[in-house]
């Protein structure tokens, strides 16, 4: 038995460029308030994440993270294409790495500079 | 659970628009200046003309607190030749500018922002950007003036360029503007410049925009208005699915500021310059790979082997060691630094870079792709400034590559960051991550022109000032949008003072309601916008790309035209957002028939404007060295001339300072 399916669009491409984790996200709207494409509208369920809406007008500029009252309700995600793209290089084991990989390296803990 | 299609298909209903809905509902606003545009040059322009007592409004097409190119950030600002510790004057830094152009940018504005960058910058500190390294975290390092704890980029002799941590940088000139109580309208598209008596070269005396989350319309009456919006992004290439991303111009850049500038018969010049779009976004998310260039100025790139590509100075010579890539050499007075709004530099002036013939020895097999940077190569300090500082700062690094890069584990201390693959032509320039050689050639960008302003930065219309880099001739970037903006909301705020009261023309504003809302009543079959702005984009590609004549400039225009009258006519905009959009596309379009206009008008081959015209080959010919200031009046095209040097010449005085004295107002 198939789950029921709908006439719709393609997905757009970006998929997403923004990711809400419902349990964290409070549904304040506070990065709908500030972007400056209106990438995201807000939920009509009340307390619910916002919708992205236009993931293809997003330019990346990571305000709606910096703006999140609530660390880790929203992530930025970049295009696969530049995931795919973002690769470096341990210089002594010269093991490779990649942003979105399967199982990354722990992660650089030390905050930027000011 | 984030994306449309998530919440469809799981709750089988489509979301309502989620703002209250009600096109054509009349707003007016009064002000006495008015700024279009609430970027960082629109916001000091706020700013600099609430501090003299006016009232303020600011229209912007985003939110201002983070909205505009300048918006997602800044790690070093230009031209602050000024501050204490600088080896450079502001006579010095114009020169070599104006000198490197050979006279096609605006000496005069170039003069102004290089004589106010610095007190700019002091505003921003005081607005809470933070501009000196108060931790010491650089203490002692050879880029950074230990009593004043000012850190410099490029060029550490010099001392003229100063790298600062402007993350929120927007967020804090935004928070002044509200302390100090500019009223901000955000959500807004700009759709006209109201003149007295509705009449195209009169005095402006306001704005009419939509909103476009209610559809709501807005008449704005100001005694003077501010344009501080930026350039057509959209206009010779839309493929926001692939290059929005790469792009460090957001979607918004339509070149509305312009269009309804051009619309009210303001005066532009060098709107037919143009190059190559490297950064039109057919490549890499901005600072995401390894480059060698601004923000990287100065970082080691190593091939597959580990073997370092050397460095030569800005006669071509070899540099030996690290320290030398940021010291002028042998015959440079000081070097200028990247990102200033200029395409081309005297050797005297210019930076070190990567060897030149680095494609050739790629091709050669002398070093292997890929290539990457290593960071090891450089000094704990120099790599935590560049790796932690520069990117962490500039606009979209703070979340989009600091942080992100930084969850994902990579380690400056001990990783090779690879830069892009690309074909060895690509490594002709060292800001690898945004390669032009994967643009394709017909898509052009601007070379620099825009609004023609005076020692006022006030246009030929009364009432009309300029402040931001990409709009105005002799603009720059990031820096110097904000002191344009600033020097013009001074200059505004002014000429309101004793500016008669602004009456509108309602027959103009009647015309322009029933126009900004025809997309509304179309059919909903009727095209979309991005089918309208990807046609846009195919017609300057083809008939304005880097080769021009008559014939294609005119088939070009009347390819617009037909766009215009046909398609975009009969466009539908099912909620206010794509009216926003599509009212962009007409900004768009009329950017283009301007650039089109001026190009007819210039009859000779120019290099310094990347100018090519097939019917007038002859490149540089002397007849021709000079700007032809561009207009409508009646709707007619008129043309004159003028000398490059014009702002020393009568009425001016011939001396940047004595014009900077009578007219800076300070």
């Amino acid at each position: 038995m198939s789950e029921k399916a709908y006439m719709i669009p393609n997905p757009p491409t970006p998929n997403k460029a923004v990711e809400f984790n419902p349990d964290i996200c409070i549904g304040c709207n506070l990065c709908v308030d500030v972007c400056p494409t209106d990438v995201m509208m807000p939920n009509p369920e009340k307390k619910q994440p916002p919708i992205v809406v236009y993931p293809e007008e997003c330019w990346y500029c990571g305000g709606c993270v910096e703006e999140c009252p609530r660390p880790g309700a929203i992530t930025m995600l970049h295009p696969t294409q530049q995931r795919i793209s973002m690769n470096w290089k341990r210089k002594d084991t010269g093991e490779l790495f990649r942003l979105g990989m399967k199982n990354p390296p722990p992660p650089d803990t030390r905050p930027p500079s000011g | 659970m984030s994306t449309w299609h998530d919440y469809v298909q799981r709750s089988g209903k489509l979301p309502e628009w989620p703002y209250p809905l009600d096109y054509g509902k009349v707003n007016e606003v009064v002000a006495d200046v008015l700024v279009i545009g609430g970027g960082v040059a629109g916001m000091q322009a706020a700013i600099s003309a609430a501090r003299t007592g006016v009232k303020v409004a600011v229209l912007e097409r985003g939110h201002a607190k983070r909205s505009g190119a300048g918006g997602a950030g800044v790690d070093h600002w230009h031209g602050a030749v000024t501050n204490p510790c600088s080896g450079v004057t502001p006579l010095m830094y114009t020169e070599a500018c104006y000198e490197s152009m050979k006279g096609w940018t605006g000496g005069h504005v170039r003069y102004i922002i290089t004589r106010e960058s610095w007190d700019t910058l002091l505003d921003c500190e005081k607005m809470g950007v933070q501009i000196r390294d108060v931790r010491d975290e650089f203490k002692g390092a050879d880029f950074r003036d230990d009593e004043t704890k000012l850190m410099f980029a490029y060029d550490y002799k010099s001392r003229h360029v100063i790298r600062v941590w402007g993350y929120n940088i927007k967020v804090k000139v935004y928070e002044e503007a509200r302390r100090i109580g500019v009223n901000i309208y955000n959500r807004m598209m700009p759709t006209r410049l109201l003149t007295e008596g509705g009449k195209q070269g009169g005095r402006v005396i306001g704005a009419t925009a939509v909103d476009t989350r209610t559809g709501e319309f807005y008449i704005f009456r100001s005694r003077a208005t501010v344009i501080c919006t930026g350039g057509a992004g959209r206009l010779y290439d839309f493929a926001p699915e692939v290059t929005a991303s790469s792009s460090m111009g957001n979607l918004n850049s339509s070149g509305a500021g312009e269009a309804i500038g051009w619309d009210a018969g303001a005066e532009f010049v060098c709107m037919e310059g143009s190059g190559p779009a490297r950064l039109a976004g057919y490549a890499y998310a901005p600072y995401s790979m390894a480059n060698a260039h601004n923000t990287y100025h100065g970082t080691p790139i190593v091939d597959a082997d580990g073997k370092e590509v050397p460095w030569v100075d800005g006669f071509n010579r070899p540099i030996k060691t690290v320290q030398e890539r940021f010291q002028p050499s042998e015959g440079q007075d000081f070097m200028l630094g990247e990102g200033i709004g200029i395409s081309r530099y005297l050797e005297q002036y210019r930076n070190n870079l990567l060897a030149s013939d680095l494609p050739e020895r790629i091709r050669r097999g002398e070093f292997k792709l890929p290539l990457y940077a290593d960071f090891t190569r450089l000094s704990e300090a120099e790599r935590r400034c560049i790796w932690g500082m520069m990117v962490g700062n500039e606009g979209k690094t703070r979340i989009a590559i600091y942080d992100t890069m930084s969850r994902a584990g990579f380690d400056p201390d001990k990783d090779l960051f690879q830069a892009p693959v690309t074909a060895p032509q690509g490594y002709d320039h060292p800001n690898f991550w945004s390669t032009g050689v994967n643009t394709p050639p017909s898509i052009r960008m601007g070379g620099g022109g825009g609004f023609l302003v005076d020692w006022n930065l006030r246009t030929n219309l009364e009432g009309l000032y300029i402040g931001a880099g990409g709009n105005l001739f002799g603009g720059g970037c990031h820096g110097e949008s904000h002191t344009t903006g600033r020097y013009a909301g001074r200059h505004a705020a002014e000429y309101a003072k004793t500016a008669p009261e602004p009456v509108p023309d309602r027959i103009q504003i009647e015309a322009e309601k029933a126009r900004a809302y025809n997309a509304t009543r179309q059919s909903k079959d009727g095209n979309g916008w991005k089918e309208i702005n990807a046609a846009i984009a195919r017609i300057m590609r083809d008939y304005c790309g880097e080769y021009k004549n008559e014939q294609t400039l005119n088939l070009g225009l009347r390819l617009l035209n037909e766009l215009k009258t046909t398609e975009l006519e009969s466009a539908y905009a099912s909620n206010p957002h794509e009216l926003g959009r599509l009212l962009e596309c007409h900004s768009i379009i009329t950017v283009g028939e301007l650039i089109m206009k001026t190009a007819l008008e210039r009859k000779a081959s120019n290099s310094i404007l990347g100018f090519k015209r097939l019917d007038y080959p002859e490149t540089d010919p002397p007849d021709w060295n000079k700007l032809l200031p561009i207009r409508q009046e009646d709707n007619k095209v008129k043309v004159r001339e003028l000398p490059l040097d014009f702002h020393l010449k009568a009425p001016y005085a011939p001396d940047y300072e004595e014009n900077y004295r009578k007219y800076g107002g300070v």
